[in-house]
């Protein structure tokens, strides 16, 4: 005689979705006030990354230094359309020319340039966000898996294109904003995003969007292409060898996280009010991927975790003590490669699993595993069991 | 012309800085495979020695205010040296099989670093002063003018090269290290202390940044984050070089610093910047192993 709650539990990683889920769906907006909640959307916005890294780096073994560009690309095409809705003639009839963004009008330039004509349309813009990203991931990933480019190489060459990008961006401040950004964004189509309401309407977007995306991961993970990416980072040449091309494999999965990364640029922007270059550097780049480390390279859920505890941690370290800041997260990424590889989700695979499936038993609410010690293989997106990469001195 | 090679010296200036950084990471990357992000930071160590040399010279009269350099590369590699040896015993030697990992560790400690930095330097920028025999600049035509610091550390950068070459290529103790990360069960089969050639290797590697920082203090100001505003380009100099290859390195930091510095002269410091790291990029794609490849199977 099984319980009914033994459905819903024995999926592997629907519980923990749906946790997630009561988490940021009901106790944060219960418990917070509007501030609260729009400081976590902000932070959740960050966990999109995180959730795309978690797939590309921890199942894919591409661990990129530059998430931050594609974060910056949907970040700045929704802070493009929005800037040209408050630039209306009438808004900006004290500039030279009127029509035109602040700042552009600032340096002297006195047409829109063309990149920025079709983010008139927030059609174009909704799918501009969605598609740019996976489309300039894509391009880079055949540039380089095809070419076999892959783990310090990658993160180095991601590095670096995430700098082009913000010294771009510094560098061309009356196309771009400079190093200031883009800021005062007010209204999207109409509705104006910095009321209370708003910003608890966007938090509610931004938090069904992202358990849209981790479900998505860990679709993509349970099905034969999840396992056959899981098998190139682990064996790679034994996988080409079996007659499938490594490198789309591992730029689908790229595009993927891109798309992620995207989209929660662009929630940001909504939340926040604006886009700068601080936002997407080498800086930043490289916070997203403690995101994912602290919530275990591994599990798209830790990954969520991850980026809430950090982000929390930095809010209220650096508030008190900000020189105390630096020490800190330094000392958590040490800590965390050297004493949890697997994050949170190791630890809770490692320590607290057993036990709490155990309890889960002993009330009828779950069917003991029958087989014993054997862990399940890693193959839902939930927080499964530590399978060490291999290492690629052994190659 | 005169400014085209003007522009050309300036480049290589950042040449030899950029060259002693890499030639650290070429060691520790290039050899061990150790991804250390906190590389800059190892230069700034050897910066901020020889600022605090300079200060404490400039108590004991002017002939240490004018000669204190002397002493001050060979503190800056030392301080370096041990400030690595030690992050070596603590953190890295746990990690040489996760060389992925080393990265974010690194990034950690090079983030604890800074922050140590600030709070005992400041956040201002300090710059030693310059011997008095080293102001001034040398002038071959009326028309060319070089500074005299320049001169000095690019004979530095030269001496330096050489150094680390006939360390690791042609010394007893360089056969040893590359034998170690050629094979290092064999090199343990024939009685290498492999332990200590990690250290030891992973120490030098950070002394010479160490060395790279107190060439840097003639060129530029410290302040505690001036490391990461190298390690970018410093890992870029080793990729393309040709990890472990000493004159792969040599000559990409020499195009790279040179590209740079003359494109900066018709394009603009972003612009020159942008463009360098794109063609760097457009050639690591169609040569993923960089230019000189490294003919050792791994």
């Amino acid at each position: 005689m099984t319980h009914p709650l033994s459905k819903i539990l024995e999926k592997r990683g629907l519980p923990g979705l749906l946790i997630l889920a009561l988490l940021i769906l009901v106790v944060i907006p219960v418990t917070m006030d509007v501030d609260g909640i729009n400081l976590t959307g902000r932070f959740l916005s960050f966990a999109f990354v995180a959730v795309g890294l978690a797939l590309a780096w921890g199942y894919g073994g591409l661990l990129s230094l530059g998430q931050g560009l594609f974060f910056g690309i949907g970040g700045y095409a929704m802070a493009m359309y929005l800037k040209l809705e408050a630039s209306t003639p009438e808004a900006t009839r004290i500039q030279t020319t009127p029509g035109i963004p602040d700042f552009m009008d600032w340096n002297q330039i006195t047409a829109l340039p063309w990149f920025w004509e079709p983010f008139n349309s927030l059609t174009f813009t909704i799918v501009a966000i969605m598609v740019l990203p996976a489309l300039v991931a894509t391009l880079i990933g055949f540039a380089l898996f095809t070419r076999r480019v892959t783990g310090v190489f990658f993160a180095i060459i991601m590095q670096a294109l995430v700098t082009i990008a913000t010294i771009l961006i510094i560098g061309q401040q009356g196309f771009t904003g400079g190093v200031n950004g883009i800021t005062d964004l007010r209204t999207l189509k109409g509705w104006d995003i910095n009321t209370d309401s708003a910003l608890v309407i966007l938090y509610f977007v931004n938090a069904v969007l992202l358990l849209a995306m981790i479900a998505l991961g860990m679709w993509i993970l349970s099905t034969k292409y999840g396992r056959i990416l899981m098998a190139t980072r682990d064996q790679e040449n034994r996988i080409r060898f079996s007659g499938y091309n490594v490198a789309y494999f591992k730029i689908f999965i790229f595009a993927v996280a891109a798309f992620m990364s995207g989209i929660g640029g662009a929630m940001f922007t909504l939340q926040v009010g604006f886009m700068s270059p601080s936002i997407i550097g080498i800086i930043p780049s490289i916070e997203f991927v403690i995101f994912a480390a602290v919530g275990g390279r591994l599990s798209l859920l830790g990954a969520v975790y991850g980026t809430l505890l950090v982000t929390y941690a930095r809010n209220l370290i650096a508030e008190a003590y900000p020189e105390f800041w630096l020490f800190f997260i330094g000392g958590i990424f040490i800590a965390v490669v050297m004493f949890a590889p697997y994050g949170l989700a190791g630890l809770y695979q490692k320590y607290l699993r057993r036990p709490w499936e155990r309890f889960l038993a002993s009330r009828g609410w779950m069917r003991r595993s029958g087989n014993g010690n054997k862990t399940p293989p890693a193959v839902s997106g939930s927080p499964s069991a530590p399978v060490a990469p291999a290492t690629e001195t052994s190659k | 012309m005169a400014i085209v090679a003007m522009q050309g010296f300036a480049g290589l200036s950042f040449f030899s800085v950029l060259l002693l950084m890499a030639l650290g990471l070429a060691i520790i990357f290039g050899q061990m495979r150790v991804i250390n992000m906190a590389h800059g930071e190892f230069m700034v160590i050897g910066a901020y020695t020889t600022y605090l040399l300079s200060v404490q010279a400039a108590g004991m009269g002017s002939w240490a205010a004018d000669y204190y350099i002397l002493w001050a590369i060979p503190a800056a590699f030392l301080a370096a040296f041990v400030v690595g040896m030690l992050i070596e015993i603590i953190m890295i030697r746990h990690l040489y099989h996760r060389p992925l990992d080393t990265l974010l560790a690194t990034w950690g400690l090079a983030l604890i670093m800074q922050q140590a930095f600030r709070s005992y330097f400041g956040a201002r920028e300090v710059s030693p002063r310059t011997p008095s025999w080293l102001e001034g600049s040398w002038r071959p035509t009326p028309m060319i003018d070089i500074p005299l610091t320049g001169l000095a550390i690019m004979a530095l950068t030269i001496v330096v090269t050489l150094g680390v070459v006939w360390l690791m290529y042609r010394s007893r103790w360089g056969l040893r290290v590359r034998a170690t990360m050629t094979s290092r069960e064999m090199s343990m089969a024939v009685g290498i202390n492999t332990r200590w050639v990690d250290r030891l290797t992973f120490a030098l590697g950070c002394g010479v940044a160490g060395i790279a920082g107190a060439a840097f203090t003639m060129i530029s100001s410290t302040g505690p984050t001036s490391g990461t505003l190298y390690i970018v380009d410093t890992f870029l100099v080793v990729v393309f070089g040709g990890a472990g290859s000493i004159s792969g390195t040599v000559v990409s930091a020499f195009l790279i610093a040179q590209g740079q510095s003359i494109l900066e002269f018709f394009l603009g410091s972003s612009m020159a910047k942008v463009t360098t790291l794109l063609v760097i990029i457009g050639i690591l794609m169609l040569r993923p192993e960089g230019l000189f490849k490294s003919k050792v199977r791994r």
